[in-house]
């Protein structure tokens, strides 16, 4: 998590109509679903109108560090949002290690975990470099790369007699991540993109083992590019989630002499206590900071502040959070899951139309082979 | 073994003339199904839409559909998966253009 929350560069309007509240309440939640469709309201047009979609929609960035982003998403159906969100987990690619073939293993780790713990160390290879293996296809230097993993630990020459440190007493007592030597297959020997930012792992002091002196590990790992779906291991984020932007209205002041405590309700920083000049004491709630607020519902708890304040949550502003976790930058991870998207609505799109064309479609067996379209073909990094 | 699976097919008991048709996705999951379902609930011609996905170890979803008029399900299914994809477009298209105006904060996070 980030040390601070991050504070808007521009603040979106704050007057937000009930309807698009989720109310908070002690026990419960109220007005949870969307009811914008056409037919719900009499006499208003809830039909899909992308110029009204447009006008009403805010993407902000807030925070961008060079593993993470936030951003808001304002203006969009949660189907919507979390249709970006599951994207962002679970099928945007990524290139991470499938086969390990185990020449030697005297280590106390046995091969299955070692090669588990193989698999889940993140790549620097960009996977728009690569295709997609059939689950039955070859292994051809477009769609594996190589890596060999060969250590041995040795006892180290003129140790300290009474030393108990293994640093000071043995050599390659640690086997990591960065240990790992990419053997280039083919043309990715030529490969430009390969030459320049050699694969490894984004992190070489990930341990996988250790050793003693007398034993060796042998290894050749072959990495191949899949999605998160298939396993986790493939997912190019730590962790994509959203929360709804919080909305604290005040319906009264506390009483007399309890603001610090009605302060201490909320977050830090949510509510700004401001004196008056007479000794007064008086609250507020700092707009800029609302969205820092973590809806624990205190202020419910306590008698003397019943009808002070209404809580709720705003159902179209998703507060995102994207840690990266691979070879993305966590700026092209959004994008990266949009195209995705866009190729499978795109996929659906053309084998309905194939299937609107075709002679009368024979209901109960429409048979309509998949367009041979790869969803990931066109997934391309964009410039940082 | 992917190429004998049609991407959809219709299930049996559609009308005749696709006014009222269940569509089954294949390798589909929530991620399109409930965002389908919201762009075809957005549409005035369409009576009822509903996704589900059928159990957990079959990799499709189900989306049902009935439209007013004896309008075509089939037509309507087109018509939202196109919206869906300028939808998507045009929230790339905002998300681009913030990231170029650059009006952010940029930290250094430890890792």
């Amino acid at each position: 998590m980030p040390p601070t929350m991050p504070v808007p560069a521009a603040s979106p309007p704050v007057d937000i109509s009930e309807r698009r509240l989720v109310g908070v309440h002690a026990e419960c939640v109220t007005n949870v679903s969307s009811t914008e469709f056409p037919g719900h309201y009499p006499g208003e047009d809830h039909s899909w109108d992308l110029n009204a979609f447009r006008r009403s929609l805010q993407v902000n960035i807030t925070r961008l560090s060079q593993r993470s982003i936030d951003l808001d998403l304002i203006g969009v159906d949660p189907s919507i949002a979390n249709a970006i969100r599951r994207t962002l987990i679970a099928e945007v690619p990524t290139i991470a290690i499938e086969h390990v073939y185990v020449w030697n293993n005297t280590s106390v780790i046995c091969d299955e975990v070692l090669a588990h713990r193989l698999g889940l160390v993140p790549l620097t290879v960009d996977p728009a470099l690569f295709e997609m293996r059939d689950d039955d296809g070859d292994a051809t230097d477009r769609n594996t790369l190589v890596f060999k993993l060969e250590v041995e630990c040795r006892e180290k020459p003129g140790a300290p007699a009474d030393s108990s440190d293994p640093d000071e007493l043995y050599e390659n007592h640690l086997v990591t991540a960065g240990m790992l030597r990419w053997e280039p297959q083919g043309e990715q020997a030529d490969m430009d993109q390969l030459r320049g930012n050699p694969p490894g792992p984004t992190n070489p002091n990930i341990v996988l083992a250790k050793l003693r002196p007398g034993q060796v590990i042998e290894m050749e790992c072959h990495a191949i590019k899949n999605v998160g779906k298939e396993h986790a291991k493939w997912s190019p984020v730590a962790t994509a989630s959203y929360r709804l932007h919080p909305h604290i209205v005040l319906l009264k002041q506390p009483p007399l002499g309890t603001a610090l405590k009605f302060a201490n309700c909320f977050s830090p920083g949510v509510i700004k206590i401001t004196d008056d000049g007479i000794g007064e004491e008086r609250v507020e709630i700092d707009p800029q900071r609302v969205r820092e607020e973590s809806m624990s519902r205190e202020v419910f708890r306590h008698a003397e502040f019943e009808g002070c304040v209404k809580l709720g949550r705003v159902r179209d502003w998703f507060l995102f959070n994207i840690e990266s976790e691979g070879p993305y930058a966590p700026q092209d991870l959004f994008p990266a899951a949009i195209r995705v998207l866009r190729a499978r609505v795109g996929t659906i799109k053309r084998a309905a139309e194939a299937l609107a064309s075709g002679e009368e479609p024979e209901v109960g067996g429409a048979v309509l082979n998949e367009q041979g379209n790869n969803a990931d073909e066109d997934i391309v990094m964009m410039e940082s | 073994m992917a190429e004998s699976i049609p991407k959809i097919t219709i299930l049996k008991g559609a009308a005749p003339d696709l006014s009222a048709a269940t569509f089954r996705l294949n390798d589909e999951s929530h991620t399109i199904g409930n965002a389908l379902r919201w762009m075809l609930m957005k549409n005035p011609e369409v009576e009822f839409c509903g996704y589900s996905a059928p159990h957990p170890s079959e990799n499709a979803i189900q989306v049902r559909i009935q439209m007013y008029d004896g309008k075509s399900a089939l037509t309507a299914l087109i018509q939202a998966l196109d919206q869906l994809d300028t939808l998507f477009a045009s929230i790339d298209e905002a998300y681009r253009a913030n990231l170029l105006a650059g009006k952010f904060e940029r930290w250094d996070e430890k890792s």
